[in-house]
């Protein structure tokens, strides 16, 4: 059914439609909504049998669901930013376990300084962990992909995490089309566990292995999420069909099959780029978009098809690591390497700065007109100024006296 | 409390003949039906006094519950002894996540059973002293704050024994270990005011908290079974001496343990919702000395000039210890 | 694409309104998208609240920066914060007061707008009477439906008790339906 709610209103409803038997919930902004939402959906007694756990930590919330999870109960949690980091030990506990738990990231900047709002360095920060990453353009996205991620996860035996942009997505009220019980029972069967926790059959999982057999087992991990990128086309295909709409997949074209410059981004800037997309068209601008939706496994012959033929690649991402530059950019190196294209790698909107559409605009005109060194790391959007006079002071915390600058306006 | 009380002259030293008791009251090891659920070939050190706690508290839980629990462990000695890859000594479901995550993981299990259905299934978290007060400590106390309804055994043997012998929140003051070495001025661990993790978990009025030790494996055994009777967040506290990390002799681990308790250093009580039920007295006070003498951990106390000022601190504490949970029996006959 | 942007402080409700005039849109069979500017939460504070709509699906999440219509649920802001920033003078502008443009300092400011662009709408007074509350913004939602005709005043009313049903949803109402009327039916450009 089709209405106008709050992200994370949708979500809520979303997972509960997937029959978790075990949620735990530690509060974070801006995932507040979304288990605040199950909560009332569990006590109510709408979403049941379930067990809502109000857990002391992000630690013990994704604790708490790698047990549930072993036990064979469908398991949900939902975090963001210093949550996931400080589960981060337990992210790769259940991902070495092989437990197809689903969790909603919802995406928000990382500390120090402290930031509430979206960017992408939370699950960025956690691209190795061995979960599969999926991120959601939109809120109907967000609705359709954690469905999908229930059937992942349980097909593959890997945890999935579903991100969507915090506040800007999870804070948005927007149209979005609700599948119904009956539609998402025939989608995602019953949990049928590889391994299980039961007394009629024991088993000890968890075992310390040693360098005989770690190797062996870490590659299977990786051999499973690679195997993955095949499960995650079916998996949208059928979706599609099931619901009628397009979501998930591994990578999504925007007029970019006959474009010279083409724009690769994650998440909800994606509409953004669209517009600006459509409006440079209308000028006559051969340019397209590429989101990629799965970004772990990286969907690496599916970027290369999709950007082959390019001539310029723009990389716009919401993270990047310290010390190197673009960490999406990398990764689409990665697939293009032997191909003439030249890649930009441009990082915008971190700690919730907005990514407009005249932003966009700018960022390729300087592509198309070659003022940007494609070496370089560009970032969109930023007051050199601040920075520069940050390095020429010799004292004092970083935050604190930027903000005294900003605030006492140019000089 | 043990539930009958033993007359010791009729075997003549502290052995208690099992053959005594009632043969409801006979521990469960002798029977041959027993779970055996750590099973030997784990390599675990000669005398380890967890090796021995474990077996015999799962056991117990075994036949407490017509052998359905499942053990979530935390990483440490038990752990890594008895899962030596690709062996298991485990005769039960049992899972090791984290270092930290023990308590939570046991939620997660408890939770997963409740949505399933299966009230016939019982869940143990277990964990050392590190593991369970120091790392694991926040996820213990949010499992007892929300009444989850899983036994919790911390198998305390006084430091991280399994990354070498280091100082734990548990370790007793002026005890050495390798990074609390008697150099400097003060020799061995600090005298802080430790963690009384018993007492911690008695502040949360959980249902069910007790506290025993490898020396009365009796004991140990009937605390399981009435920790079994019981729904909600439920502590055992087990001293477990260990011979190589203490600098013990393999043969005294039992011998220490019950020295602990009979110097009233290691208290052994029960309490339920907050309050102490039942405390096992001491019969004859032992002085702290001949519970410390054999532990090369406690070596620098004593020789020339050795440290008799901090020896009477130690019984000190002891002594606060008899006060406080009223540990010394009333005199009889 | 029609774009509001709705200026007040915490507690006052900015984020509900842009909500529920999204649900107003969407109920007409428009496209729409509401989200806050996620500042500090306290009470009190400045907040801001964007509501878009069009007839084609909206893919941009940016902030709006040239707002079509401008709702200002808090006066006091008029002239500590930059709310009026990217309104052309072809724009709307609806201000929760008793006093009149040029009583709030603004008289200039909109000397090269539409007259009947503009408005004033005591919605504060309006919501203690019928509300109990001093909570602007159903009464400005059925004013800006008036103001704009942009969206109906059905279709407000319907977003309102959808929300909040019963006695709090019928209040916001009658709010909204006092304010609406307040400003009279006019023929809208």
């Amino acid at each position: 059914m089709r209405s106008q709610i709050e992200g994370s209103q949708a979500v809520a409803a979303a997972v509960a439609l997937c029959r978790p038997e075990v949620i735990s919930a530690y509060p974070i902004s801006p995932q507040t909504h979304i288990v605040e939402a199950l909560s009332d959906l569990v006590r109510r007694g709408e979403l049941e049998p379930c067990e809502y756990l109000m857990v002391e930590s992000e630690f013990g919330a994704m604790s708490a669901a790698i047990g549930a999870s072993a036990v064979g109960a469908r398991a949900y949690t939902a975090t963001a930013s210093q949550g996931i980091l400080y589960m981060a030990e337990a992210l790769y506990n259940a991902s070495g376990l092989g437990l197809p738990i689903v969790m909603t990231v919802a995406n928000r900047a990382i500390g120090s300084p402290i930031n509430i709002w979206n960017d992408h360095s939370d699950a960025m920060s956690q691209r190795d962990s061995g979960w599969i990453q999926l991120y959601a353009a939109s809120n109907q996205e967000a609705v359709d992909l954690h469905v999908q991620a229930f059937r992942l996860a349980e097909e593959v035996s890997l945890p999935v995490m579903v991100c969507m942009d915090g506040f800007v997505l999870t804070h948005a009220f927007e149209p979005v089309d609700l599948p119904t019980q009956e539609q998402v029972d025939a989608f995602l069967p019953r949990f049928e566990p590889r391994q299980v926790l039961d007394p009629a059959a024991p088993v000890t999982i968890g075992a310390m292995v040693g360098p005989e057999a770690f190797a062996e087992v870490k590659v299977l991990m990786h051999v499973k999420q690679m195997q993955a990128l095949d499960v995650i086309g079916e998996i949208s295909g059928e979706f599609a069909q099931a619901f009628g709409r397009g979501s998930g997949g591994l990578v999504r074209q925007y007029r970019s099959a006959d474009a010279e410059t083409i724009v690769v981004a994650l998440g909800s800037v994606l509409g953004t780029i669209q517009d600006a997309v459509d409006e440079l068209r209308d000028e006559g601008v051969s340019v397209g978009a590429v989101g990629i939706t799965c970004f772990r496994p990286w969907p690496l012959a599916e970027v290369r098809a999709a950007l082959g033929h390019a001539r310029r690649v723009v990389v716009l991402e919401k993270a990047f690591a310290v010390g190197l530059g673009g960490i999406v950019a990398q990764n689409v190196r990665l697939a293009l390497e032997g191909l003439p294209a030249r890649v930009h790698d441009v990082v915008g909107g971190l700690g919730g700065r907005p990514i407009t559409r005249a932003s966009v605009r700018r960022l390729l005109g300087d592509v198309l007109e070659d003022r940007l060194d494609p070496g370089a790391l560009t970032f969109l959007d930023l007051d050199w100024g601040l920075v520069q006079r940050e390095l020429e002071r010799p004292s004092g915390p970083h935050a604190e006296n930027i903000l005294r600058d900003l605030a006492a306006g140019p000089r | 409390m043990p539930r009958q009380k033993i007359k010791l002259y009729q075997v003549g030293s502290f052995a208690v003949g099992n053959r005594l008791l009632d043969p409801d009251d006979r521990t469960v090891q002798a029977r041959s039906e027993r779970s055996n659920t750590l099973t030997s070939g784990h390599r675990a050190c000669q005398g380890c006094g967890e090796a021995l706690g474990a077996r015999y508290v799962l056991d117990a839980a075994m036949r407490a519950t017509g052998d359905q629990v499942i053990v979530a462990n935390a990483t440490g000695c038990l752990e890594v002894f008895s899962t030596p890859y690709p062996e298991s000594s485990w005769q039960l479901p049992w899972i090791h996540s984290l270092f930290g995550n023990a308590p939570a993981v046991a939620t997660g299990i408890a939770a997963a059973l409740k949505a399933k259905g299966r009230t016939d299934v019982r869940v143990v978290g277990q964990g050392g002293d590190g593991g369970t007060l120091d790392i694991g400590f926040a996820c213990l106390s949010g499992m007892f704050e929300r009444n989850d309804d899983v036994l919790y055994v911390c198998y305390d043997n006084e430091a991280y024994m399994n990354t070498g012998v280091q100082r734990s929140s548990a370790t007793p003051p002026a005890a050495r270990t390798a990074n609390t070495k008697p150099v400097g001025f003060e020799p061995g661990n600090v005298f802080g005011q430790g963690k009384n993790a018993p007492l911690i978990a008695l502040a949360h009025e959980i249902p069910y908290v007790a506290t025993a030790t490898v020396a009365d494996l009796h004991d140990l055994e009937q605390k399981v079974e009435r920790a079994m009777e019981l729904h909600g967040a439920r502590y055992l506290h087990v001293l477990v001496p260990c011979p190589l990390g203490w600098g013990a002799a393999a043969c005294d681990t039992i011998r220490l343990a019950r020295l602990a308790v009979e110097t009233g250093l290691f208290p052994v009580f029960e309490a339920e919702h907050g309050e102490v039920t039942a405390v096992s007295t001491i019969r004859r006070q032992a002085p702290v000395e001949e519970y410390l003498r054999p532990q090369r951990r406690f070596a620098h106390l004593f020789g020339v000039p050795g440290r008799p000022d901090v020896v009477e601190r130690i019984q000190a504490g002891a002594d606060r210890n008899i006060r406080r949970f009223g540990l010394l029996a009333e005199e009889e006959e | 694409m029609f774009q509001v942007r709705i200026h007040g402080r915490g507690g006052q409700g900015v984020v509900t309104a842009a909500e529920l005039l999204s649900v107003a849109a969407f109920v007409e069979g428009k496209h729409a998208q509401a989200f806050p500017s996620f500042g500090s939460e306290r009470t009190g504070a400045p907040v801001v609240s964007f509501c878009r709509f069009a007839d084609e699906p909206i893919r941009s999440r940016e902030p709006i920066e040239q707002p079509d219509a401008l709702i200002v649920q808090d006066p006091t802001l008029l002239h500590q914060v930059d709310l009026l920033a990217g309104l052309g003078t072809g724009g709307y502008l609806l201000v929760n007061t008793t006093r009149s443009f040029e009583e709030l300092g603004l008289g200039e400011f909109v000397a090269g707008f539409r007259p009947e662009r503009l408005a004033t709408v005591p919605a504060t007074e309006i919501a203690r009477e019928l509300v109990g509350k001093p909570l602007p913004n159903a009464a400005l939602l059925g004013a800006f439906a008036a103001l704009t005709g942009r969206v109906t005043l059905a279709s407000v009313k319907g977003a309102i008790l959808e929300r909040f049903p019963g006695e709090t949803g019928l209040r916001n109402v009658a709010a909204a339906e006092r304010a609406h009327d307040a400003l009279g039916v006019s023929a809208h450009a």
